[in-house]
Parts: C-alpha cells; sequence; structure tokens
C-alpha cells in the first residue's frame, strides 16, 4: 500500500520549483530545475495511484530517466558547446516574472476550484498544480531570450501537462501513455539538434538574433 | 486496407532511406504517391474501412479528406524528380524520406479516430516536416524551422492537454472513459460541461496553431517563405487541411454536448480575425511567398467562418477546403518556378515573369485569380456558397465584414502578383538556367485543370462526399 498523502506534498515541490526558475538567471540552475521536477512526477506516478503496481511503476521509472536524466544531459551538453551561463537580460525583469508566476497559480487554483472535479480528486493539489506548472512553463518560454531556456520553459510546460495527465492514468491506454513521453524525447531532441545548428550558425544561442524575417 | 493506407508510404520512407542511387530516390516519392491514391480509390469505393477495433476508421468528414490529401500529395510528387534534379547535392535523402513519412502522417491523422493516436500523429508529422523546411540548410531556413517548431510544439503541447480535459470530462461524468471520436460524440450530453469548455479552447488554440489561424499563425509565413515551393504547397494545403479536420472533430463533440452556439461564436470571431491579418499583411507585401503565407492565414479563416455559420456555409466551408487545397498548390508551385528562375522572391527584384518564364508566369496569375474567389474557378463557387450561408442564416455583419475583406485581400494581393508577372525581367538580372519544363509546369497545370473543373462542374461523387461530410457535421 502506498500513502496518497505524499501527493500534495510532492505537488507543492514541483510549484516550488517553479518559482525557483522563474527566479534564476542561471541557466544551469534552471536545467537542474527541470530535471528535480522530472523526477518529482515520476515519484508522482507511483504515489497518485492507491495501490502499487507495475504498470505507473514503469512510467514512473521511464518519466525519472527521460525527464530527470536523458533530457537534462543534453541540454547540460549544448550548454556546454555553447560557452554560456547565464541567460541574458530578459524581457521583463525577474521580478516581474516572479510576479506573473503567482498571479498565474492564483489564477490557475481559482479556475480549478470552479471545475467540477472527480469525487477521488476533489481537495487535491494535482489540477491547480497542473494548470500553475503549464501556465509558469509558458511564461518562462515568452519571457526568456536564451533558446536554451526556452527549452527550459517547454519543458516545465510539459511537465504541467503530465501532471494533469496524472490524474487520468488509469483511464488512459499504454498507448499514449509511451507516446508522450516517447514524442517528448524526440521533440526535445531535435529542438536540440537546432539548437546545435543555430550555435554554429550564429555563434550565441540568443533568439533575438533570429529576426531577420520581419514584416 | 486501413492499415495499408498508411504503412505504404512508410514502408516507402524506409525505402527512400536505404536506396542507394539517388537518381532513382525521388521517382520512390512519386510512386508511393501514386500507390497510396490508388489505396484510396480502393478504400474509397469498398466502404467500410476499419482496424484496431475503431482506432482506425473512415468516417464521411476522413472519405473528403483523404482523396483530397492524396491528390494534393500525388501532383506534389510528380514535381519532386524535376525539382531534386535542380538542387543536386542536397539533403535527398532525407528529403524524400521525410516527404513521404509526411504522407504517412497525414494519412494516419485522418484515419485516426483515437484522440490519442491522432495527437501522436500530428506530432510525427511535424517532426517530419522539419526536415523539409530546412532542406536549404541557411540561416533563415534555421531560423524559420527553430519558430516552426518551437510555435508549433507548443500547439501539439495544448492540444495534448486540451485532450486530457476532454477525458477528464468524461471521467468526472463517471462514464466509461473510451477516447474514441464516435462514442465521445455518443456520450456528448452526458460530458461535464465546464471541462469540455474549457477542452474545447484549448484544443482549439492547439490544433488552430497547427493550422494557422490568426493570432496563433506567427510560424506561417517564415515557414512557407523559406520552405522549398513543393514544401509550401504541402504544408498549406496537406497540414492544414488535416489540422482543419481535427478542430471539426471536437467542435462535433461539443455541438453533440449542447456546446455548439459558443464554439460557433469563437470560429466566427477568430475566422474574421485571421481574415483580417491576412488581409492587412498581403497589402503591399514584397517576398511573394510570404504573402502565400497570409493568404492560407486568410483561407483558414474563412473555413473556420464558415463552419461557425452552419447550415448552407458548412457545405460551403467543406467545398472550400478542397478548393483551397488544390489552389494553394498552384499558387505555390508555380511561385517556385518563378523563384527559382529569378533567384529571388522579393518583387524588387521579380518582375515581368510572364516574359522570363510565360508557362510558369501565367499559371501564377490564374492561380492569384483562383485564390482571390474570381469566377470561374473554384474557390469563387465555395466563397460565394458560404455567402449564401451568410444570408440565408440572417448574419448579415458578418457577410459585410467578408465581402469587404475578400475585396481588400484581392486589391493587395493584385498589387505583389501583377507587378511579380508584368514588365520586363531587369536587365543585369543573372541567368539562373532554369526554364519551364514539362517536369515544373505540368503538376502546377495539373492542379489549375482541377481548380477550373471544380469550379465549372462539381461532378456527382465529389459532390456526394461533401454533402454527406457536411451532413455528418450538421444533421438538420
Amino acid at each position: 500500500m502506498v500513502v496518497t498523502s505524499f501527493v500534495d506534498p510532492l505537488v507543492l515541490t514541483i510549484l516550488v520549483i517553479n518559482f525557483l526558475l522563474l527566479g534564476t538567471s542561471r541557466i544551469g540552475a534552471a536545467i537542474n530545475g527541470s530535471a528535480l521536477q522530472g523526477v518529482v512526477l515520476g515519484a508522482l506516478t507511483v504515489f497518485v495511484h492507491g495501490a502499487l503496481a507495475t504498470r505507473p511503476l514503469v512510467v514512473a521509472v521511464v518519466a525519472i530517466l527521460i525527464k530527470g536524466a536523458l533530457i537534462p544531459g543534453m541540454l547540460r551538453r549544448a550548454l556546454r558547446d555553447a560557452a554560456i551561463r547565464r541567460e541574458i537580460e530578459p524581457l521583463v525583469s525577474y521580478m516581474t516574472s516572479l510576479l506573473l508566476g503567482a498571479l498565474a497559480t492564483a489564477a490557475a487554483i481559482l479556475f480549478a476550484s470552479d471545475l467540477p472535479l472527480a469525487p477521488e480528486h476533489v481537495g487535491s493539489l494535482v489540477v491547480p498544480g497542473s494548470l500553475a506548472t503549464v501556465l509558469t512553463g509558458f511564461i518562462i518560454l515568452t519571457t526568456r531570450r536564451k533558446a536554451i531556456t526556452q527549452v527550459v520553459g517547454y519543458l516545465v510546460l510539459e511537465n504541467g501537462i503530465f501532471l494533469m495527465g496524472l490524474t487520468l492514468h488509469e483511464a488512459m491506454p499504454f498507448l499514449v501513455e509511451v507516446g508522450v513521453l516517447l514524442d517528448l524525447l524526440v521533440a526535445i531532441f531535435v529542438i536540440g539538434i537546432v539548437i546545435n545548428h543555430i550555435s554554429r550558425e550564429f555563434a550565441s544561442l540568443d533568439v533575438t538574433r533570429l529576426e531577420s524575417l520581419r514584416d | 486496407m486501413a492499415i495499408a493506407l498508411f504503412l505504404v508510404p512508410l514502408l516507402g520512407a524506409l525505402a527512400a532511406v536505404l536506396v542507394p542511387w539517388p537518381r532513382w530516390r525521388p521517382w520512390l516519392v512519386t510512386l508511393g504517391a501514386a500507390a497510396h491514391l490508388a489505396l484510396v480509390v480502393v478504400a474509397l469505393v469498398d466502404g467500410d474501412v476499419q482496424a484496431f477495433g475503431g482506432w482506425l476508421a473512415l468516417d464521411p468528414l476522413d472519405r473528403l479528406a483523404l482523396p483530397l490529401v492524396s491528390t494534393l500529395f500525388f501532383a506534389c510528387s510528380l514535381y519532386v524528380p524535376t525539382y531534386l534534379a535542380l538542387r543536386r547535392g542536397g539533403p535527398t535523402r532525407m528529403f524524400c524520406a521525410a516527404l513521404l513519412l509526411f504522407l504517412a502522417m497525414m494519412t494516419l491523422i485522418i484515419e485516426s479516430h483515437h484522440l490519442g493516436l491522432m495527437w501522436v500523429a500530428l506530432e510525427a508529422n511535424t517532426l517530419a516536416s522539419a526536415p523539409l523546411l530546412y532542406f536549404n540548410r541557411n540561416a533563415r531556413s534555421l531560423e524559420a524551422t527553430w519558430k516552426y517548431i518551437l510555435v508549433g510544439a507548443v500547439g501539439i503541447a495544448l492540444a495534448l492537454l486540451g485532450s486530457l480535459f476532454l477525458a477528464y470530462a468524461a471521467l468526472r461524468s463517471g462514464l466509461e472513459t473510451s477516447l474514441l471520436f464516435d462514442d465521445l460524440v455518443r456520450q456528448g450530453p452526458q460530458l461535464s460541461k465546464p471541462w469540455l469548455h474549457t477542452a474545447f479552447v484549448l484544443l482549439f488554440v492547439g490544433y488552430g496553431t497547427k493550422m494557422g489561424l490568426a493570432p496563433m499563425h506567427s510560424w506561417k509565413p517564415d515557414a512557407y517563405g523559406e520552405a522549398p515551393g513543393l514544401v509550401g504547397a504541402l504544408l498549406a494545403g496537406g497540414l492544414t487541411t488535416c489540422a482543419f479536420l481535427a478542430l471539426l472533430r471536437f467542435y462535433h463533440i461539443a455541438d453533440a454536448a449542447g456546446d455548439g452556439a459558443f464554439a460557433r461564436e469563437l470560429m466566427i470571431a477568430i475566422g474574421l480575425v485571421s481574415m483580417a491579418v491576412g488581409a492587412v499583411f498581403m497589402a503591399r507585401q514584397r517576398d511573394f511567398k510570404r504573402m502565400l503565407a497570409y493568404s492560407s492565414v486568410e483561407h483558414m479563416g474563412i473555413l473556420v467562418l464558415g463552419i461557425g455559420i452552419g447550415g448552407l456555409a458548412t457545405y460551403g466551408a467543406l467545398l472550400h477546403l478542397v478548393a483551397n487545397a488544390l489552389t494553394k498548390g498552384v499558387m505555390f508551385l508555380s511561385a517556385a518556378n518563378i523563384h527559382r528562375a529569378f533567384g529571388s522572391k522579393h518583387t524588387d527584384v521579380v518582375r515581368g515573369a510572364l516574359r522570363r518564364v510565360p508557362a510558369s508566369g501565367a499559371i501564377f496569375l490564374a492561380g492569384f485569380f483562383a485564390v482571390t474567389a474570381s469566377p470561374p474557378f473554384a474557390p469563387f463557387l465555395s466563397e460565394l456558397t458560404i455567402l449564401r450561408g451568410m444570408f440565408a442564416s440572417g448574419d448579415y455583419g458578418v457577410a459585410a465584414a467578408f465581402l469587404v475583406l475578400v475585396f481588400i485581400v484581392f486589391a493587395g494581393m493584385g498589387g505583389t502578383v501583377l507587378s511579380v508577372v508584368q514588365g520586363e525581367p531587369p536587365p543585369k538580372l543573372a541567368e539562373t538556367g532554369f526554364h519551364d519544363s514539362i517536369g515544373t509546369v505540368g503538376p502546377a497545370l495539373l492542379l489549375l485543370a482541377l481548380v477550373v473543373l471544380l469550379g465549372l462542374y462539381v461532378p456527382p461523387p465529389l459532390n456526394d462526399l461533401v454533402v454527406q461530410a457536411a451532413a455528418f457535421l450538421d444533421p438538420s
């Protein structure tokens, strides 16, 4: 028997990491934060289910391997190759993005309290936590200028969606689970390749330089 | 049968990777396309196509979209051998394999009646189009590919979140959560309304991003501007068709659940916004491939607008789906020829296309009249039907806005197109070695012939397909 009372503290951990990601200027720290989120999500996959079963365990292991190790590894490698450490001036200040994150989290909680939850999810943080994480990812994605930090933002967004998926785990077929994880891997993989090329072509990972195509 | 439809192009892609003779590889694409078209015809005549317990099936919407996509791809595949002969030294192995993979995934999106499977196919399709966009391997195509993937990835992510919300709507009501579309439509009235409502918005934004509706269209001008013309044709006519089909499925579920009025209002609003954005950015556009991208934004707007109006306009929108996809093929393939012949896609350099490449220039000009809904071309018929639908339902304000926007588009696009085709080519222009030939003009001419034919006369089998699809969506 697995204790479901671990669920809310773990979701809270994810929310705390959201704010760390919003406030940090160090790209290495951002990558570590998203990796930690991946590990917590993997743990959650096991705890969300009332009883220990093979299927959630497998998903948890795969999620931790991909989100916690593989993708962060690729990102760190890209970071090392491009020799950058810090996000340069983001489009809005870190203080503003923290405030935006707080607003987004509040909005997510309000919005989720309006949605009628299934009896087993009432009072749980999973649904509002998922929405808040999706919005945080979106904020990072749109306000940061380095391609690699944008990828971190996208990872956070995907993590939020994965959290939402946990509420439906029993209802969703296996194919979809695997598809989600595989596609995440491949998408980031391709984005990673593209980043690689960007660094060669522009000698920098600053996407604001990508603006020769304008109207 | 259902499996063969996507397995044949998939095996073709594999063969394209393995075949060691670069000269014959492009013909594999043509061969794969021909085989696919033949299979589609058999599947349509055969009728009952199902696999994997209903995960793959053909409903009336698919029976319209599948032959359309297959025909467009076949015409484009005829262009591939000549195009790749002109671009020797490029990454042809990757390009041919990605083209066939693209076809396989479009087929899978159309065929799949399972929420998750359709989403996976859309994701795979996006990945398959990345090497197609990056074919030119320069900084600008890299930038376009980066934007396409990043914006597309966010759209796909929101679509997944929307799918989860939709599944939750079923879970909340204690229904047996089947993610098959037919089950969801049947369960519609019992689905939890607030969840369904949010799900529809997320799905609309997600799949609308892939379709390129304004304001989620930011990837489109760059992608269409930098991609090879043939890839532009496949994105503007094929991928957008698939994304629209996905939207229609969710509209169908929302409608069955009694949330149709909201969905229609959203579609009318976004449709008009897309038309307006297209109209504004097309005026004085100096890059004629970017102009085509904004034209695509406009026509995606017309499609959702027609569905939003409903009734006769639903028939019009589905007819327009066919007309727009074929016309976009004409425009992009002829634009690609002009681009090659001048070595530029800017109106500063490109003048007098009718003199330098007479056939391509003439087709481009005819395509312009077609795409702006002039008679006797197919878009005229379909847009007129949508307009009649607006009058029939009493949406006079929308009809007026529609007419004004269509007129602005005609004027704005006309300026660019006329300066491309008319006049004398610049005297100092370097010889590019490109001339009109059967291989480069034939595919566009074939598509133009179809656009004219459908404008004059809709063959009964096609009309049946459109009527059945419209009745499927709008039973009243």
